[in-house]
């Protein structure tokens, strides 16, 4: 049976497919295949595929690898399409098409022509989170905002547009979502005062079919004044512009680097939007919104059904843009279609996905500090408002006063490294950064194409916990609790992937790739690849035998705050220096690694 | 009275195409040897709240109980909201950029000053120009001290605990520059 459904769509892939968004939504249902960064448009990063089970992965090896032969962070994973993997790297993000049949052998090799000067207005790593397919092409999404489409087959270029301006520091590291006969594109930019935005390309030319601003007037952020819902109430006129001050809005950030999810029944495409510019609260009074923000929009039009604020005025720089993992559940007896989402402020939310209704907003590791929860109460005027502890408010604090002990630290309790959901046993797996901050806001000026930051920050482990900087955790979304917790040394910057053989796969910034039980968390199986591993585990079958890869290169964020090691400046002098150095366990380097079983 | 040339001038004088000092060759993470000898750290005097060398190049002043001078502190804060997203906390480096706090001492102030303003280039290792950024270049002094304390070990890793008052003429500097 599955031979025969890798045997169909090869043949679709030949013909050059001219639905072939009906057909991306079939390919997904294929575990044979990885045919979206996120697994299927639910972004649950669940596998069907079961011959590596929790009783035998203890005896997985390596099979094959491949350098990718550029150094830099290496975020995102491959794909496989039919007996291709489709495989890229960060800037210069160079793609190459593997032909599985011959071990890998390279059919072509696609590197861009970009202007170096793109690289400095990347803050934090030329990290680039994977291309995408559909409809017989190859969609990567270069550093420079060029949106290209490659011919699967060839690699040949059928069309490219441009979607910013790196002069003004807008650039890409994210991936791209194709839905029915568009692509979905975001953008970063948040710490150069970009104003952020997503676009429908569509994928016959390339032509521009809608594009929504995070915030400006109503025409801008395609939002309904009467229509678009927030928490239950219309958004109003101006939603866009009355919560900043003058024409601030149009240096506001909340852009949209995260990962994009898909409800095809609804029609709607589900999004967050990341942290207002600058990083200084004193500058920018009022809500911010629509930043720090969960979106609901038409796959067709672009226009809002649904807004939710996570964290209006941001304080901390917990950008909004990670993954919203759609699934549905039981909840009081009723099947209820649900979005999951786990937050970079350290709130693990679940929503009714149709109707933006908040169900659950816990924290989703115990050190966070800077609220004590989400208003519930639909009475109040605060509902839906986290409550903020003045201790911890680098606004109440003030300008040029040094607020300390703030957990979570910037990077969040997560940042985009996405969770798996297995609808098996009914539990999110999450990679988590367990650190905390201090944090001084300044006044800072704008100007066009430089870092818009204003505030320094110094970032540790925290404090009275394990000592590490991150967890692994199992979370029960619909009761918004925490089922097991493995403490790791370093942030887990890796995506997860859980699959029918009750196993759930990350990778640590060490380079090791792991197995755990699904139930339990209980460690089956570890290797340590020539990287840290901030890339995203993926599998597949080839000749009906299943594998599982994952991209090491350490680098990215993770590389940058964690590479010397972190320091507590509250501990005193004794404790300085006295947290792991992530220099001391592993070295650039781009690589595959692929493990099965043995024959 | 004697002045180390501000940033500024510096930048205009690059930006003229007159000819500036040689920049050092290496910006990677060569190794500071602290008991060797460096012309551009001793203070020689002070001038409304700032330190230099003989030499007139700008430098840090700890003192014996650790307190330290305002731009020290000063540049720890501008370090830790300009540099340290690619050069680490602390100037330690990272996976992406060098160890910069060895930079400002192994390169020459106005070798330093060059490249902070008009960037450079090494293949895929890009340092940006932040020639038009005030943020940077009204508190580019402040950096350079704070990360060549950084790189003789005159200082720890972290926030210094303890910083004389901002001196007025500092004040009057930066609110003319910041506009």
């Amino acid at each position: 049976m599955k031979k025969l459904f890798a045997l169909t769509s090869g043949i679709a892939l030949c013909a050059g497919m001219a639905s072939a968004n009906e057909n991306l939504s079939q390919m997904m249902e294929d575990p044979g295949q990885w045919v979206i960064q996120t697994g299927d448009y639910k972004n649950q990063r669940y596998s069907k595929l079961d011959q590596i089970n929790k009783d035998n992965v203890g005896d997985l090896q390596v099979a094959w690898t491949m350098s990718t032969g550029v150094l830099r962070g290496h975020e995102g994973s491959p794909l496989v399409i039919g007996d291709t993997m489709y495989l890229h790297t960060p800037f210069p993000n160079i793609v190459y098409a593997l032909d599985l049949n011959e071990d890998g052998k390279i059919k072509w090799k696609y590197e861009p022509k970009q202007d170096p000067d793109v690289i400095p207005v990347m803050c934090c790593d030329t990290v680039n989170r994977g291309v995408a397919y559909a409809d017989g092409k190859i969609f990567l999404h270069q550093a420079d905002t060029t949106v290209v489409a490659l011919n699967a087959e060839t690699g040949e270029v059928e069309w490219s547009v441009v979607n910013g301006d790196p002069s003004k520091g807008e650039t890409n590291t994210a991936t791209v979502m194709p839905v029915k006969d568009k692509v979905i594109v975001g953008i970063s930019g948040g710490e150069f005062g970009v104003r952020g935005h997503v676009t429908a390309y569509n994928i016959a030319d390339g032509s521009v079919a809608w594009r929504a601003y995070s915030m400006g007037p109503d025409e801008d952020i395609l939002m309904d004044p009467e229509n678009t819902m927030n928490l239950g109430k219309p958004v109003g006129e101006n939603s866009g512009t009355n919560t900043w001050e003058g024409d601030q809005w149009m240096i506001g950030g909340g852009t949209t680097w995260g990962w994009y999810s898909y409800d095809p029944e609804e029609n709607l495409v589900y999004y967050g939007t990341g942290n207002p510019s600058t990083w200084n609260p004193a500058q920018r009074p009022g809500d911010n919104r629509w930043s720090m923000t969960i979106m609901a929009r038409d796959a067709d039009t672009g226009m809002a059904k649904w807004v939710y604020q996570m964290t209006p005025h941001d304080e901390w720089d917990y950008d909004g843009v990670n993954e919203m993992i759609l699934t549905e559940q039981t909840i009081d007896g009723e099947e209820r279609k649900l979005l999951t989402h786990f937050d970079r402020n350290g709130l693990g939310y679940t929503l009714d996905r149709v109707t933006g209704e908040l169900l659950v907003a816990e924290k989703f590791d115990p050190a966070v500090n800077w609220t004590t929860g989400v208003v519930m109460d639909k009475e109040s005027p605060d509902y839906g408002r986290p409550q903020v502890v003045a201790q911890y408010s680098t606004e109440q604090q003030g300008e040029d006063v040094n607020s300390t002990g703030i957990c979570p630290a910037a990077l969040g309790t997560k940042d985009q490294q996405p969770a798996a959901y297995s609808p098996d046993t009914e539990l999110f797996y999450v990679p988590t950064n367990h650190v905390c901050m201090d944090y001084e806001p300044f006044r800072v000026s704008y100007t066009a194409g430089q870092p818009y930051v204003g505030a320094t920050l110094a970032m540790y482990p925290a404090p009275d916990s394990h000592g590490g900087m991150g967890n692994f955790i199992a979370w029960d979304g619909k009761k918004g609790e925490i089922k097991w917790s493995i403490p790791e040394q370093f942030s887990v910057w890796s995506g997860a992937l859980a699959t029918a053989g009750n196993v759930v796969f990350y990778g640590t910034l060490e380079g090791y790739l792991k197995a755990v039980d699904a139930e339990t968390g209980d460690e089956l199986y570890k290797f340590k690849t020539p990287s840290g591993i901030i890339g995203n585990v993926m599998t597949y079958t080839h000749e009906d035998k299943q594998y599982v890869g994952i991209l090491s290169g350490v680098g990215g964020w993770a590389g940058i705050g964690l590479a010397a090691g972190l320091t507590n400046p509250n501990d005193g002098l004794g404790a300085v220096g006295g947290y792991a150095a992530l220099s001391d366990y592993t070295a650039l380097g781009g690589q595959l690694t692929v493990f099965a079983l043995p024959n | 009275m004697k002045r180390a040339a501000s940033p500024i001038l510096v930048a205009a004088i690059l930006a003229l195409g007159l000819p500036a000092v040689a920049s050092a060759q290496s910006w990677s993470d060569q190794p500071v040897d602290i008991s060797a000898d460096h012309p551009e750290v001793a203070s020689s005097y002070e001038d409304g709240g700032k330190y230099f060398t003989a030499d007139d190049v700008p430098t840090f002043n700890i003192k014996e109980d650790g307190t330290v001078d305002w731009l020290t502190f000063s540049g720890f804060r501008r370090y830790h909201s300009e540099c340290h997203v690619c050069h680490g906390p602390d100037g330690e480096g990272s996976t992406y950029a060098p160890k910069i706090k060895n930079s400002a001492v192994n390169m020459d102030y106005y070798a330093f000053v060059d490249t902070v303003v008009n960037g450079r280039a090494n293949g895929n290792s890009v340092m940006p120009h932040f020639g038009d950024n005030q943020n940077v270049m009204c508190y580019l002094d402040d950096i350079y001290v704070y990360l060549k304390a950084r790189g003789m070990d005159a200082i720890p890793r972290g926030r210094p605990a303890k910083k004389e008052a901002k001196s007025d003429l500092v004040q009057e500097n930066e609110n003319a520059c910041m506009g």
